[in-house]
């Protein structure tokens, strides 16, 4: 299950930018962490560890921790000073011994109620900062992504682009970001600690009409080109801890070339009657219909036709479009237009399988096929065998696997 | 004590020997056997919870590992965190209130003996209700915090969540009962003399702590008849499809949760400043500060709830508002370190091992409250919530802090209540592998948790590279379990082979150390008057007291009856409530007559023998 | 500077130690524990009362579909019916106080009267649960319909309990079993009598008046 995430430069700029502030951290991890001095802020060694901040958000919270660090520290520094004092130099030395019977001093209980009180506020007045910082309105040129948790998988969706995806988040470099929270089902969290804190994704209320719905909101300027590491951070039920996922991080081009490349997906190979810009997929799921903003289908089927093309391939396409998949799954410029599973558009250029669960191979999305259930328990995909959620086994043979796996791994 | 209809013929009053039968412990009244049964009980579900930790602890100790299954392990962590909290930190502290307070304040019972055996019987069923059903795949398994909509019918068909609202409301009651009989004892049947500002911490923190029982457990009830009428007959509350709104539950829970924290934690405070002043040789360092710190810490504690929901999305003004109030917290708190160490400075201090284990609190709690300052700070709790960071925090704070002082408590009372000691060398064993075993296990926690290992996730991929800190974790939890058994087997052998104890073993200052140990049934035999915090530390003082609590009388002091119906009535509750879990409106209703019957039998039970 | 100024002599306590001997009606304050214990209870029930009511102040505005607070409540017929409750209590108070003057059958008939209007309040406000099924307000209809049956269907459980305690009064009284010497049993049961009425009168501002 070890996902290889791609390998990017380690940010040691993150820490010298802060010019005066940098040092902090840099005395921070040996003493946090005497056995690994060298590398804790490595992304590679912790992909999410919270200690290495990658965008502002991160940023701001990284710096406050750091600060009350250091006040604990010294608190703790003086009670357990005090305590070994104590404990050292008023052991009992003969049974004999009447000690002097203080019953409490007046300006010593001023003292240790002040002091501690004015850490408080020491502490108290940046973090409110901070959380008004951190909880600003959606900026203007920010763009807008809806995030749906499911039980067990991340869906992904660019209203302004029209497309959708599931559990890899491609973002440009540098453009604020603002995530919009809403789950499916129960309660989730989205955290990819590099990025910054988690927040909750709630089943938003019911509303009655006329009233907007509420939703949580994220907001957050990635700061360096990568990969990171998220994970579903609230217990959502029996696969909770296989509710992973990446956020990809792009320069600007590449994450238009990645948009532009949903949209002309590999499906255009095939006659495409229902992709319907006009919104007719009538599955009634009201959250995933892609597409919705007028994307440019005509581009797609113009770029990219493959020329020859795997047997396999062609195969598991016809046998993929023509089973139940469609029904949950759907795949940008093919009939399939299911709005309740992971899209699988571009699932080819995806690195896991399964909400971060398997490397994305051949072998894994076979497995995947297969049993999803024994990989990933309580997931409401049905095996070849076994039924999940409300769908009955596929049936598929192990070849019509191979093949099915063939097609979706040439989405790219 | 107003009893009702004494005309009907009065139970014979027994010997003046105490029975020791089994069914003189069912039937009993006595606070200090109820308080010793408290004990043993809470200490066979800490084992319960323990395995579960062990077999937790098992299972991550290394990455990817399948040796539990997810259904499996998600039962194990709601389980152990709603037993150690529900079924072994609040009883064990109850245990205390038990046996000490009546003790301390010079009383012959609490205020409703049959109430209090009630609550304890109560305890024992519920908790044997929610413990069964993990031998059988069906425990509670949506975190001991229950969040909506994963406990709803939709997300969770099976019976497992049943087991759970049902079990912790049946406990509930013990808890509520509890609460109402220790605040009336405490404020009505203190001996003459005994000002509030005179009683012992431990009383002081009790009483701080029935009120938050009293003032909590309702808003915990409300929440779980919610759940149950949502499971059971599909109301709206937390089902958002209908507009129901999964984040009250969450609100809920918490303003009952937090004064929870300090249910479990005040009792702790409480058994310190008692021991640390008789082993210093000195009396409290500001005392009445010391009270006011409680008292306040249990009054703040009602308006710090929501900082557990940081990544609710309260939005910031509300955040900052609980950032405010938590920030607050910490100074009350802060003030009672200082004032224990102060306490100690320029003592003549013993370091008996229940000395180790307040002086240990001391040090390892203070941890915990720090790592809390960290997260009472919402940004950084973006970070840090449910994530092991969390995990290690509040493990520093219930074990290092709750745990510890109770264990004490164990060692500072086992004489009073046992007429022996603990032994000293076994209590040292038990006090240095619960110091290493808690910390190998739980400060490893801190890394993995800022290295962003989430909770109450089964397995971890081996990417997080948080391999090192699981295995420490592991390797401490089983030495952490041995300090368990030394402790439990220093309690059995010492139990009847222990060195005897006297009077007042520790020289301590308080009034339960005026009476023989192990004191007679009926506590004192004349009531002292008190007239100072330090009754048997005063020399003419304690002269008076002694002179009261140490006679023989030739007549024994008349005292309540014992009765069956409180067993039969926390039966009845429990079957009432168990009934529910079948979802058909008449059988619940007609389980509720065998509680109804019990209850005027109860009713008319003179609780006293003829004439009194 | 020593903190502690709350040392006082002791020997004004010293008369009461002996009376407190074997005495099991004595109590620090004077109130017998029974009361003192029954004030607790009722706290805790303020605590239960107060977070159903918030509960309901949250959802009643919450109801994605009607029937609407506005649309179903009928505030004269609850009037009537808390003004009924409301003077059960000043029956309660009469019962009382026959109860302290030995008078038992006026204590027993002015319990039969809590009673009677105990359950005339239960009557008005079932026509009334009737009428609001109709509307289409039930258990799960809605937020709203969720909250307020609760609510005020914990506050008829109150009130059902309340009458069946007061039964057991009648019968008591009735067997000379409360002497005005124990006349503390009845007060106890008027104590909660009250608490039902006044959590009633929260109730009926809260929900009825200000909608």
């Amino acid at each position: 299950m070890r996902l290889t995430p791609k390998r990017h430069e380690v940010p040691e700029s993150t820490w010298r930018a802060g010019g005066a502030r940098a040092l902090l951290p840099r005395l921070v991890m040996p003493l946090m962490v005497p056995l690994l001095t060298a590398g804790c802020g490595d992304a590679d060694q912790y992909p999410m560890s919270t200690l290495n901040p990658h965008s502002d958000f991160a940023e701001i919270i990284h710096s406050l921790y750091v600060s009350i660090f250091w006040w604990t520290m010294l608190i703790l520094a003086v009670v357990w000073v005090l305590v070994a004092v104590v404990v050292v130099r008023f052991r009992r030395k003969s049974d004999d011994e009447q000690p002097k019977q203080i019953r409490g001093h007046l300006g010593l209980e001023i003292g240790w109620t002040v002091g501690p009180a004015l850490i408080v506020v020491a502490i108290t007045i940046p973090t409110i900062q901070a959380v008004f910082e951190t909880q600003r309105p959606v900026a203007d040129d920010a763009l807008l992504v809806e995030v749906t948790g499911h039980q067990f998988w991340w869906e992904f969706h660019y209203p302004e682009q029209g497309v959708t995806t599931a559990n890899e988040l491609r973002l440009p470099v540098d453009r604020p970001v603002s995530l919009r929270l809403e789950s499916n089902d129960v309660i989730h969290s989205f955290w990819v600690p590099l990025l910054g804190g988690k927040r909750d994704v709630n089943p938003e209320p019911a509303v009655r009409e006329g009233r907007e719905p509420g939703a949580n909101w994220l907001h957050f300027t990635p700061q360096e080109t990568g990969v990171y590491r998220g994970q579903c951070a609230e217990f959502c039920g029996d696969s909770h801890a296989l509710m992973a996922m990446r956020v990809v991080v792009d320069d600007e081009s590449g994450f238009d070339g990645w948009i532009e490349r949903w949209h002309a997906s590999a499906g255009a190979a095939v006659p495409d009657p229902v992709n319907g810009e006009d919104g007719s997929a009538g599955d009634g799921e009201v959250q995933v219909t892609a597409a919705e903003n007028g994307a440019p289908s005509p581009v797609a089927s113009s770029t990219q036709v493959p020329t020859e093309e795997d047997p396999q391939v062609t195969v598991g396409r016809e046998l993929f479009l023509n089973s139940t998949c469609t029904a949950c799954h759907g795949i940008q410029g093919t009939p399939a237009q299911g709005a309740i599973a992971p899209n699988l558009t571009l699932f080819g250029e995806r690195a896991t399988v399964g909400a971060g669960t398997l490397e994305n191979n051949e072998e894994n999305v076979v497995r995947w096929i297969m049993h999803p259930q024994l990989i990933k328990p309580g997931v409401l995909m049905p095996g070849v065998d076994t039924p999940g959620g409300n769908w009955p086994a596929t049936g598929f043979s192990e070849d019509e696997v191979r093949a099915i796996a063939a097609y979706l791994l040439s989405l790219k | 004590m107003s009893s009702v209809g004494t005309d009907t013929p009065a139970v014979q009053h027994t010997s003046h020997e105490e029975d020791t039968g089994l069914w003189s412990w069912i039937t009993t009244v006595d606070h200090k056997r109820i308080a010793i049964m408290y004990f043993a009980t809470a200490t066979a579900f800490f084992f319960v919870g323990g395995m579960e930790a062990l077999l937790i602890r098992i299972q991550l100790m290394n990455p990817e590992q399948s040796i539990i299954s997810p259904e499996l392990y998600n039962q194990l962590f709601t389980m152990h965190g709603t037993t150690m909290i529900f079924l072994v930190a609040m009883p064990m502290a109850v245990a205390f209130f038990n046996y000490v307070v009546p003790l301390q304040i010079g009383a012959r019972d609490v205020a409703f003996p049959r109430l209090n055996a009630l609550s304890y019987w109560i305890f024992l069923f519920g908790g044997v209700y929610m413990t069964l059903p993990i031998l059988f795949g069906v425990a509670p398994n949506a975190a001991w915090t229950g969040y909506a909509t994963l406990t709803l019918p939709q997300f969770n068909p099976g019976v497992n969540v049943d087991f759970w609202f049902i079990g912790l409301s049946i406990v509930g009651i013990a808890s509520l009962a509890g609460g109402v009989n220790f605040i009336t004892t405490i404020i009505n049947m203190r001996a003459p003399g005994m000002k509030m500002m005179r009683m012992p911490l431990f009383t002081w923190m009790t009483f701080v702590t029935s009120f938050l029982l009293i003032t909590a457990i309702p808003v915990i009830a409300v929440a779980m008849v919610f759940l149950g009428f949502d499971r059971v007959f599909a109301t709206t509350f937390f089902n958002p499809d209908m507009g129901g709104d999964p984040v009250l539950w969450q609100h809920l829970f918490w303003i009952f949760g937090h004064p929870e924290v300090y249910i479990l934690i005040l009792p702790a405070f409480g058994v310190i400043s008692d021991v640390i002043p008789t082993f210093s040789k000195k009396p409290l360092f500001g005392y009445p500060i010391v009270v006011y710190a409680g008292v306040l810490i249990g009054f703040i504690g009602w308006g710090v709830w929501s900082h557990h929901m940081f990544t609710v999305g309260l939005g910031p003004i509300a955040d900052s508002f609980f950032v405010a109030a938590t920030m607050i917290i910490a100074i009350p708190t802060g003030v009672k370190i200082f004032n224990w160490i102060a306490t100690m400075w320029g003592g003549s201090i013993q370091f008996t091992t229940a000395m180790l284990f307040a002086v240990g609190l001391v040090v390892i709690f203070t941890v915990g409250g720090l790592s809390g300052i960290m997260h009472a700070s919402a940004p950084v709790d973006l970070q840090q919530h449910d994530t092991y960071f969390v995990v290690a925090h509040f493990h520093y704070v219930i074990v290092g802090g709750a745990m510890m002082g109770l264990w004490s408590g164990l060692y500072y009372w086992f004489p009073k209540v046992s007429g022996r000691f603990l032994s000293e060398t076994l209590g040292k064993w038990h006090f240095w592998t619960t110091m290493i075993g808690l910390n190998l296990t739980f400060f490893p926690m801190h890394f993995s948790g800022l290295f962003g290992m989430p909770r109450r996730i089964f397995t971890y991929s081996a990417d997080l590279n948080v391999d090192i800190y699981n295995q420490l974790s592991t390797v401490g939890a089983f030495i952490f379990g041995l300090s368990a058994l030394i402790m439990t087997w220093n309690i059995i052998r010492s139990w009847r082979g222990g060195e005897p104890a006297s009077a007042n073993p520790w020289g301590a200052p308080h009034l339960e150390w005026s009476i023989p140990s192990p004191p007679h049934h009926y506590n004192f035999p004349a009531i002292p008057t008190i007239r100072s915090r330090e009754p048997l530390w005063n020399a003419s003082e304690r002269e008076e007291v002694l002179a009261a609590t140490m006679q023989e009388l030739d007549e024994e002091p008349v005292m309540p009856n014992p009765s069956y119906w409180p067993v039969l009535l926390a039966a009845a509750i429990t079957l009432a409530w168990a009934l529910v879990m079948t979802g058909i409106w008449w059988v619940i209703l007609l389980g509720t007559l065998p509680v109804l019957l019990c209850v005027f039998k109860w009713a008319f039970e003179p609780p006293f023998p003829e004439g009194h | 500077m020593p903190l502690d100024t709350i040392e006082t002599n002791g020997r004004n306590d010293m008369a009461q130690a002996a009376a407190a001997v074997d005495d099991h009606g004595h109590t620090v304050t004077g109130i017998s524990n029974w009361k003192v214990g029954f004030w607790t209870f009722i706290a805790s029930e303020c605590l239960f009362f107060g977070t159903l009511i918030s509960t309901y102040m949250v959802f009643k505005g919450n109801a994605v579909t009607g029937p609407y607070p506005a649309d179903i409540f009928d505030v004269l017929h609850t009037t009537v019916s808390t003004t009924v409750l409301l003077f059960s209590s000043l029956a309660m108070v009469l019962a009382l106080y026959a109860v302290q003057r030995a008078n038992k059958k006026v204590a027993i008939f002015w319990l039969l009267v809590v009673i009677g209007m105990g359950a005339t309040f239960l009557w008005m406000e079932g026509t009334s649960y009737l009428k609001y099924i109709d509307y289409g307000l039930t258990l799960t209809s809605s937020t709203f319909g969720s909250s307020y049956f609760v609510l005020t269907g914990t506050h008829k459980l109150h009130v059902i309990i309340g009458m069946v305690w007061m039964s057991a009064l009648i019968w008591m009284i009735a067997r000379d079993r409360i002497p005005p010497a124990k006349a503390e049993t009845v007060e106890i049961a008027g104590l909660y009598w009250h608490f039902v009425d006044i959590i009633w009168i929260v109730i009926f501002t809260l929900v009825y008046l200000i909608q």
